[in-house]
């Protein structure tokens, strides 16, 4: 061990940020993996919450709705059998008990030209997909009718390309609307954890005084976050389509930049929350407080459009919506990324403001 | 050749909510040489740490300027931090990584090699313990390793923040001699500390703080020098008569009771020599004056550390 002249210093390697920043990515890196509450967390509990929900909201193979027949319905003669299990009750009370039990989805009653739905309030889901199936089955024969009517005027025909060759199956709006949570909750926690410990134990402090700048420092991490999320969406993706049968779109490869647009957006809410509090579990709580009421108004664990109005109008606000809508267009409808650009702007709008927040906010001092 | 350390006129105040305004730091100046181990010594809240983060660029003072070999701390540049070696008050590690990763972590930062690395944790004696996770390690532990990171640059300078702090009496032993070594190799080392005995036993001169202000600096030895205090030899009472104590008191003061008899001596080498020659060093207790009775003399005010 030698005290270096200043002339042999000189002739030092300048390692430049180059090399910093991958050792401060190597170190960054090993420490996440080694981190078992991590790995929990990012996916383990996403993949535990989309079997719970899925066996919740029926199995994905079941995809025609259970209708209960009062009596004589005809509009339901021609019912496609793939959309339709369709079977009889006698009275309308027997019918409604069986919604209750959860052994149907809907009701339907024919009473001369009027066809009465009652959709299933305890399986709202299966309730609604049920209901809106019946609209357009009744809408379909009402076609029919009027073209044998009148067989010389044009009649509009909608043709839809569905995604997965059948009705909606709780997977294709499960698979989305949980990815975007879990990377949402891998964000924000990760970044109030990060920077809460920081305060604790004062690394940034120490890095400060290295040759490696805070930039480089910073960079580094959230590389490492970024990382986490391509691979955690990677994981999340295959269980759901082997798993689950989810059929993925050509276009899935887009939603590794939304997942990477998405995870600089939770991690500037991290950084404010980590601002905030001053122990991990001040840290945890906050980052419960905005990812929890966060998931339900972006319709990340059932359809949005199931929600009342007013909690669709507070989604708009949510990064997560728009991380969710986005992800279920490419993957699951495989629809190409120019036709989420609106949700992207959005992200990206939503993580420029907050990002620049926490940097108003921040107390450098603490850290 | 530029000083290790210039400071002129140090201010930092703090506003808290609760607290009102605190001077941490107010009026700071002092110089430290190269190669010299120069000590802040005062007890908790002096301000000594706020003045080394100030130093350190970590913290910017509301007014006044620092020079690091030659150069300001502000804003940051690898050319500056590349000399400098900084331990901290809480021992900053990457997590779940082992001792030795964390080491070679900081050696490519500072564009070091893997043997340093590895040399740098020898030295400190953790060879052993290379692959143990940090947050396994004893305190003691942490703190060599934290100073094995600081030296892993070959600094110029190292910044020691209480490194010894919450250590037991062997732990810190080992790292005294850890620090002069530090010292012998021709690294400028400055300590703070709230440890008297740690000042004295290492530093080439000290500075004494107390409330935001540098009060005085010398040399351990200077200051008591300084003091010009008596030095106290006790022994217990009963060897020699009244009259006797009273001639080998030679006009200066005696105290007893608790059956001690306590002489306050300028001449303790003729006072000591008389009372061995009567056969009378029973419960000899001697005790010069020390840098608690320096910090007493300066501030005016007890040592609490």
């Amino acid at each position: 061990m030698s005290l270096d002249t200043a002339e042999t210093r000189t002739e030092r390697p300048q390692g430049g940020g180059r090399r910093a920043y991958l050792s401060l990515y190597k170190a960054l890196g090993r420490g996440w993996i080694r981190d078992r509450s991590q790995i929990f967390f990012t996916i383990l509990l996403p993949l535990m919450f989309m079997v719970l929900l899925a066996s919740v909201f029926g199995g994905g193979d079941t995809a025609a709705s259970r209708i209960v027949a009062v009596g004589d319905v005809a509009v339901l003669d021609g019912a496609d059998p793939e959309v339709f299990t369709v079977t009889g009750a006698s009275d309308l009370d027997e019918a409604l008990a069986m919604l209750r039990e959860g052994d149907a989805d809907a009701a339907v009653v024919q009473d001369g030209s009027t066809v009465r739905i009652y959709p299933s309030a305890t399986n709202s889901t299966s309730g609604a997909i049920a209901a809106g199936n019946l609209s357009a089955l009744v809408d379909d024969v009402n076609v029919e009718v009027l073209s044998a009517a009148a067989p010389n005027e044009p009649v509009l025909e909608t043709d839809i390309e569905q995604a997965d060759g059948g009705a909606l199956k709780p997977i294709q709006y499960l698979a989305p609307g949980i990815l975007a949570w879990g990377v949402a909750i891998t964000g924000v926690f990760g970044a109030a954890g990060t920077i809460v410990d920081w305060k604790r134990d004062k690394l940034l402090r120490r890095l400060r005084l290295t040759p490696a700048s805070v930039g480089t420092f910073l960079s580094a991490k959230v590389s490492v976050n970024l990382t986490v999320a391509v691979g955690q969406t990677a994981v999340f993706l295959a269980v759901a389509a082997l798993g689950f049968g989810l059929h993925l779109s050509a276009w899935t490869w887009f939603a590794v930049p939304l997942v990477l647009l998405g995870t600089l957006a939770f991690l500037a809410i991290g950084v404010v929350i980590g601002g905030v509090a001053q122990t991990s579990p001040a840290a945890a709580g906050l980052s419960n407080l905005v990812t929890m009421p966060m998931a339900f108004v972006s319709g990340a664990f059932y359809p949005l459009a199931l929600s009342p109005e007013w909690v669709q109008w507070i989604s708009y606000a949510s990064p997560m919506r728009y991380l969710n809508e986005a992800l279920q267009s490419v993957v699951v409808y495989g629809e190409p990324p120019s036709a989420v650009l609106p949700q992207i702007g959005f992200l990206a709008v939503f993580a420029a403001l907050v990002a620049l927040l926490s940097w108003k906010t921040f107390k450098f001092d603490e850290l | 050749m530029d000083a290790a350390i210039e400071v002129a006129d140090l201010r930092k105040t703090y506003r808290g909510r609760r607290t009102g305004e605190v001077r941490a730091v107010d009026g700071v100046s002092f110089r430290v040489e190269r190669g010299e181990f120069f000590g802040i010594l005062g007890p908790n809240g002096a301000g000594k740490t706020t003045t080394l983060e100030i130093v350190e660029g970590l913290r910017r003072p509301d007014s006044g300027e620092v020079r690091l070999l030659g150069r300001s701390p502000w804003p940051h540049s690898p050319e500056l931090t590349r000399r400098l070696g900084v331990q901290l008050q809480a021992s900053a590690f990457f997590e779940f990584l082992s001792a030795r990763e964390q080491i070679e972590t900081f050696a490519e930062l500072y564009g070091a090699s893997k043997a340093r690395a590895a040399e740098m944790l020898d030295l400190v004696g953790l060879t052993e313990h290379a692959n143990v996770r940090c947050e396994k390690l004893s305190g003691g532990q942490q703190q060599r390793l934290s100073i094995a990171c600081a030296l892993v640059g070959d600094p110029e300078l190292v910044f020691l923040d209480e490194p010894t702090a919450a250590l037991d009496p062997q732990a810190r032993r080992n790292l005294w001699d850890l620090m002069r070594g530090i010292n012998a190799e021709g690294r400028t080392v400055v300590l703070t500390t709230h440890y008297m005995e740690e000042a004295e036993a290492l530093c080439d001169r000290v500075a004494i703080m107390d409330a935001g202000k540098i009060k005085a600096v010398d040399s351990p030895a200077g200051f008591v020098r300084s003091l010009d205090a008596p030095t106290r030899v006790t022994v217990a009472a009963g060897q020699v008569s009244d009259e006797r104590i009273k001639e080998l008191a030679a006009g200066e003061a005696v105290t007893g009771g608790d059956g001690t008899v306590v002489f306050e001596t300028r001449d303790p080498r003729e006072l000591l020599t008389a009372l061995a020659s009567e056969g009378a060093l029973d419960g000899l207790a001697v005790r010069t004056a020390n840098l608690e009775d320096v910090f007493l003399h300066v501030t005016g005010r007890e040592w609490r550390a």
